[in-house]
């Protein structure tokens, strides 16, 4: 199938590229735009490694085609700190709290939790975990992630958290 | 894991949508959250030569009500019918459905369309509507039709929309005042289809059940209206017996397939167990 121009907004920034139509987001995020935050975990929708923000949505990009995102506003980890290099609240909690070990899950974890905390500015435990229910990750068993997006929910709401990582 | 090539279209009203579905022929599939769609795609177990894209069609992304139905269009995601003060506040039911599909990012994606309009007995939207007696608005190339939700299920992936025709709006007419609702979920894991589930809409008078209907998910080839069951319930107290009879003609319409989510036997039984708390359930709400 010929392909066809693509464009869109990517952290900010206006993008173009040409791709078929059954290219996935994902492969045009890490080939065409060579953004390769976005991980691909499972490639079945179910493990959440490949979120990005799609017009204020988190959204598994293994699973919209690019065509789909034309003109659409993408967040992906890569624009998550500030231009000078300052970490997202969420990146200092995900450090701060050792939300993470082998950190495959970490990219999708973050963009899906600045979309929760967006949405929701304080969230209860019982809600982040709801609210994370569609990235998986199979090293920490959660708790810390956990306590990284309070960490980051608490900096943002500008009440440091107290507890310590586990 | 890459689909097979395809031509894609973004129609911006339902004429269109349905124009170049008829054009396009048989091969050509809407495409709304793609959810159910694409996957199966990657799986190469679809392959459609031509997507019609439906988002960029307005008209519909819209809940209104209507005298005392209320409308939902098909392009509504599961994460709008959460959002939705409207739908919670009448059918209150949809959004307990809706919290127990998937996860948050399926739900910002999923349609309520796609979930009813896709024929797969995993899709817990369907025996919701059979139980609440929805209509299905859809369009076609020779015009507009409604087909009764219970009567829109013919086998797994088999329904009743025909060839080129697009579903519109769900059309629901609001349960009665102080009804009860519970909508019963047994799964695996978060994310995950139904072993069996169960959707129970009733109200009572001074006691008794004045009015009960029920719907099973993922129990059979397609969705089940368990009619007999909600008769049995009609006029009783809700009184253990009762149920224990409701639940055993319930349980009698199953025809479960035996596969990773237990035995055949197993799930019938399950269905029964969601059955009989969806119907607790129901009844603690009621007033
Ligand atoms: C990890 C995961 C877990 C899931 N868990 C659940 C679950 O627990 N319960 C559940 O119910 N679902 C579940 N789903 C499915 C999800 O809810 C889908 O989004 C839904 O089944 C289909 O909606 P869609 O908008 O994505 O439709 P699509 O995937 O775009 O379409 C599905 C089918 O319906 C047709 N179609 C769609 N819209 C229309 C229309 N308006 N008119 C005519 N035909 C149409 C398409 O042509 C296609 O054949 C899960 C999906 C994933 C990826
Ligand atoms: S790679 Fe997309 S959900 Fe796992
Ligand atoms: S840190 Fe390894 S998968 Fe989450």
């Amino acid at each position: 199938m010929a392909k066809i121009q693509i464009a869109m907004t990517v952290n900010g920034e206006a993008v173009e590229a040409l791709a078929e139509p059954r290219t996935l987001l994902i492969h045009f995020l890490r080939e065409q735009l060579n953004l390769t935050g976005p991980h691909i975990g499972c490639d079945t929708s179910h493990c959440g490694a490949c979120t990005v923000d799609l017009d204020g949505k988190s959204m598994k990009s293994c699973t919209v085609f690019a065509v789909q995102a034309s003109g659409a506003e993408i967040r992906t980890i890569e624009g998550m700190a500030a231009a000078d290099g300052t970490l997202h609240a969420l990146q200092e909690g995900f450090r701060e709290m050792h939300g993470l070990q082998c950190g495959f899950c970490t990219p999708g974890m973050i963009v899906r939790a600045y979309r929760l905390l967006q949405e929701n500015p304080n969230p209860t435990e019982t809600e982040i975990r709801f609210g994370i229910a569609g990235n998986l990750c199979r090293c920490t068993g959660y708790q810390n992630i956990v306590k990284a997006i309070q960490y980051a929910a608490a900096k943002l709401n500008g009440v440091p958290l107290q507890e310590a990582a586990e | 894991m890459i689909p097979g090539s395809f031509a894609y279209h973004r129609p911006s009203s339902v004429q269109e949508a349905v124009a170049l579905l008829a054009d396009l022929g048989t091969e050509a599939r809407a495409l709304a959250g793609g959810h159910s769609l694409i996957p199966m795609m990657k799986l190469r177990l679809a392959a459609p030569d031509n997507l019609v894209d439906l988002a960029g069609i307005k008209e519909l992304k819209s809940i209104r009500a209507d005298g005392g139905d209320i409308v939902i269009g098909a392009m509504t995601t599961q994460h709008e019918v959460l959002a939705s003060d409207l739908l919670t506040q009448k059918i209150p039911i949809l959004r307990e459905t809706a919290l127990q599909i998937a996860d948050p990012q399926v739900r910002y994606a999923g349609t309520l369309g796609g979930n009813v309009a896709n024929g797969d007995p995993g899709n817990d939207m369907p025996a919701v509507m059979l139980c609440l007696g929805a209509a299905y608005q859809v369009t076609g190339k020779s015009g507009e039709r409604r087909i009764a939700a219970r009567e829109f299920y013919q086998g797994a992936y088999f329904t009743a929309l025909e060839p080129g025709e697009i579903l519109t709006a769900i059309r629901i007419r609001v349960p009665a005042t102080g009804h009860g609702y519970g909508y019963e979920k047994l799964k695996r894991k978060i994310g995950d289809y139904a072993t069996a589930a169960a959707a129970v809409v009733l109200t009572m008078t001074g006691g008794t059940v004045a009015s009960c209907s029920i719907g099973l998910t993922n129990v059979a080839e397609t969705p089940l209206w368990a009619e007999a069951a909600a008769n049995i319930l009609v006029g009783s107290s809700l009184n253990a017996a009762t149920v224990k009879r409701a639940v055993a003609a319930a349980e009698a319409i199953t025809a479960p397939a035996t596969d990773s989510r237990g035995p055949a036997i197993y799930r019938t039984k399950m269905a029964g167990v969601m059955l009989a708390r969806a119907l607790a359930h129901a009844r603690s709400r009621a007033s």
